[in-house]
């Protein structure tokens, strides 16, 4: 495969993951930002949505305020924000576009039909209620488009490569929020589990859509340390990191498995996975939760431009 | 000209249309007109709004150059299709098979013996000091001998057995991806038709153009792996960028842009992700001037540097061959008759348009007489830029042109304005009738040469208006060649 196919497939897949979970998240942080102020709810909810998609600068240096309205336009439409819905599935689309032969019809028309929904809307919510279908239509996209992929995508390259940059991306997001809520401060007195505390990890759980999943795991209350052990060590949640990189590294085996070659992607990918087999939650919240998260978002960089550097992009 | 007074495909006469009843339509068009009475205008806009969502979806566009707005647009497609009989059609292809020939064994010549030139068949400085001339090509000789491989020939049709040629495409002929789609789409909108008409299939275009590529590869000779062919885009901002990965993805062959490409000791490789592999065919949709930065447009990032050494060294084709613009200049095809005569020994099949070259000073008094009455074209222009139609230009455009004429004469040819024919094609305003012309695709490998039955059909989607070019506002329809 060309290297610039796979470059595209590879970028593809991860704006189009990036578009699921900004989705994702502004519906969790609507949900938390409506709550009553003594439940955790008012203007500290989206200031996290920003940090967790790593905009707050970005939002800050264009003179933004914290108004939900104006950070969902932001985080929604605003094509100045390259991480922006509509911006990722733009970048999204122009890759696929640059590498039509190697997707299905059906993988094409997925994102080329949601590019021109979301277009649709412009660049400025009309309303508040337009943000409702708005996600919901990119959420549906995204999962169209993977199941396009899954049921008629050739077993190849360009599907292990697209495969590769989802799941890359999504240990990406997946770290960056875990650790912008654990950098929540807490309101003094409050104790953990409290109730601030509840809804702000169930939002967490919600953006990732695990709330269900973290009652059949743990048949427990929502407590931060069971979130963390199931966001990151469970391997049955597909957006835990554990998860992610049992991914990563399938689809850079079968990527070798063709090519007969494997190199520096493949040490770093296995050398993450293991840290991540071997470790246990007590563990990483005695060595510090938000050092493990960061030197594992700084890590999953490095395996990104190692795939980037191994396979010529 | 006004539709009326032009030759209609279904009717005979364009003013039918409306009081269709007591005229005679032609044989092919029957089953159309019959198809036509029976759709309420309710049914046809909902087949053409259906028609319109298919080639949106699949993401057909094509975007104009100078246009902020449009940077992809949907070419405007017709569901009425458009019907030539297979008798006409097998004249029509005898005479596109001489015309190519005549074509391949011009580029021959004028880059080897020069034959030609000694006859005195053409002044020698319009072939020499032609901008389409490529000095660096004279002396070669591509793999197979073979110079255009894909050639599109623009036909117009003015009577019932009256066809020209209106100009010929022997650099990077487009268009070839809307005639397989067009077909595609007719295929799910009215598939009764088909079942009723007996239509000429052009799916087979794909292979075809794959097989004459393998068989101008340089390598084949040493046997045992196939070919490795693939197709050289500018990128995905060329207008025609959708064709170029829909013609890779049905060929099945790598859509490469230049800087996936590298020559090393005269041999091209791609870049893969398994290392470098190396390319024997380059099936390239970029112009000339942009193809090797080292030898053309040292500006150029789209090409390959030392791409043209590899070509030198024989160890790569590419398709169709450096230099064919000369072919395409517009005063070489008012030699055209001549052109063929030479070289066949037989009388064109394809009358070719009376044509005034504005670099002879008769010539050039003729047009600036009767400039509001005809054609001005650029000898080396496509697409319908730069060209002026007299009949509906207001005068100061006239003027303007006047004076282009008088400073650079050489750089223009003029020709009657015809009555190109006219087809039935659905409109707001219901069935009317818009001229039409047709580009048949001609494919030359050394395994022989192929044309697939029909062709583009372009259409001017405005009343009236003659400009058919999709960068001009022009449509499409399929084109169907029918037993008769």
């Amino acid at each position: 495969m060309l290297s610039r196919s796979a470059s595209n497939l590879y970028w593809m897949g991860r704006y189009l993951e990036r578009a699921d979970f900004t989705a994702r998240l502004i519906e969790a942080t609507q949900r938390l930002a409506a709550l009553p102020t003594s439940y955790g709810g008012a203007g500290n909810a989206w200031e996290s949505a920003l940090a967790a998609t790593w905009m707050t600068r970005a939002h800050k240096e264009r003179g933004l305020t914290l108004d939900e309205a104006e950070i969902s336009d932001f985080l929604t439409l605003d094509p100045s924000n390259p991480s922006s819905i509509r911006s990722c599935l733009e970048a999204a689309r122009s890759n696929a576009r640059a590498v039509r032969t190697a997707l299905t019809e059906e993988g094409w028309e997925a994102i080329n039909t949601a590019w021109l929904e979301v277009s649709r809307y412009g660049t400025h919510l009309e309303s508040r209620e337009a943000l409702g279908p708005l996600l919901d239509l990119v959420k549906h996209a995204v999962s169209a488009f993977e199941g396009a992929a899954h049921r008629t995508m050739l077993r190849g390259d360009a599907f292990w490569f697209t495969s590769l940059g989802s799941a890359i991306e999504r240990a990406d997001n997946s770290a960056r929020l875990l650790d912008v809520k654990y950098h929540l401060l807490l309101p003094r007195g409050d104790t953990v589990g409290g109730s601030l505390d509840y809804f702000q990890w169930t939002t967490i759980l919600r953006t990732v859509s695990a709330m269900t999943a973290y009652r059949w795991v743990y048949r427990d209350s929502v407590k931060p340390w069971l979130v963390a052990d199931l966001l990151i060590l469970n391997r049955q949640i597909p957006r835990s990191l554990a998860s992610c990189y049992d991914e990563i590294l399938r689809q850079l085996d079968q990527l070798a498995s063709v090519t007969g070659k494997r190199g520096p992607a493949h040490r770093l990918a296995a050398a993450g996975h293991a840290r991540l087999s071997q470790s246990n939650i007590d563990a990483i919240f005695a060595g510090g939760l938000h050092e493990f998260l960061t030197r594992f978002i700084v890590d999953n960089n490095r395996l990104g431009e190692a795939v980037a550097d191994q396979y010529l992009f | 000209m006004p539709a009326a007074t032009a030759f209609d495909e279904m009717y005979g006469i364009g003013s039918a249309y409306g009081r269709a009843s007591d005229v005679d339509v032609s044989l092919a068009y029957r089953s159309i007109q019959a198809w036509i009475d029976q759709s309420p205008p309710a049914v046809m806009a909902a087949r053409r709004r259906q028609a319109e969502l298919f080639f949106r979806r699949i993401g057909i566009t094509f975007a104009v150059y100078g246009d902020p707005d449009a940077t992809e647009r949907l070419i405007p497609f017709d569901i009425v299709p458009r019907i030539l009989a297979r008798s006409e059609w097998n004249i029509l292809e005898q005479g596109l098979k001489q015309r190519v020939a005549a074509l391949n064994a011009f580029l021959a010549d004028v880059y080897g013996p020069r034959d030609i030139l000694r006859a005195g068949i053409l002044p020698e400085e319009l072939v020499l000091h032609n901008p389409g001339y490529c000095l660096h090509m004279a002396g070669r000789k591509p793999p197979g001998g073979i110079w255009t491989h894909i050639a599109g020939i623009d036909l117009v049709r003015t009577g019932p057995d009256e066809f020209y040629v209106l100009e010929d495409n022997a650099r990077t002929p487009s268009g070839v991806s809307y005639m397989l789609e067009n077909r595609e789409v007719m295929l799910k909108l009215v598939p009764e038709l088909f079942n009723s008409l007996k239509v000429a299939p052009v799916e087979t275009y794909p292979e075809a153009l794959l097989e004459t590529l393998a068989s101008v590869s340089p390598r084949k000779a040493r046997g045992g792996n196939a070919p490795v062919c693939v197709l050289l885009t500018p990128g995905s901002h060329n207008s025609a960028f959708y064709e170029h990965s829909f013609l890779a993805d049905k060929l099945g062959i790598e859509l490469v842009e230049g800087s996936d490409l590298f020559v090393r000791d005269d041999i091209v490789y791609m870049r893969t992700t398994e290392g470098p592999e190396r390319v024997d065919v380059i099936y390239r949709r970029l112009d000339d001037a942009f193809i090797d930065p080292l030898v053309f447009n040292p500006a150029s990032m789209l090409g390959v540097p030392g791409l043209m050494a590899a070509y030198g060294a024989g160890n790569v084709t590419l398709a169709n061959a450096v230099g064919t613009g000369v072919a395409d200049d517009k005063a070489i095809y008012s030699y055209m008759p001549e052109i063929i005569r030479f070289y066949t020994g037989e009388e064109p099949l394809l009358n070719n348009v009376p044509t005034w070259r504005c670099r002879e000073p008769e010539a050039l008094g003729y047009v600036l007489d009767h400039l509001a009455e005809l054609v001005v074209k650029e000898v080396d222009g496509s697409g319908g830029y730069g060209m002026l139609i007299g009949p509906h230009a207001p005068a100061a455009t006239l003027a303007a042109f006047a004076a282009k004429l008088k400073a650079q004469p050489d750089k223009f040819i003029a020709q009657p304005t015809l009555a190109l024919s006219t087809c039935p094609t659905a409109t707001d305003a219901g069935i009317a009738a818009r001229h039409v012309d047709l580009r048949p695709f001609v494919l030359t490998g050394t395994n022989g040469v192929h044309i697939v039955p029909g062709g583009l059909t372009r259409v001017a989607m405005t009343p009236g208006s003659l400009v058919v070019n999709s960068s001009q506002g022009g449509g499409t329809k399929d084109t169907w060649v029918v037993d008769d």
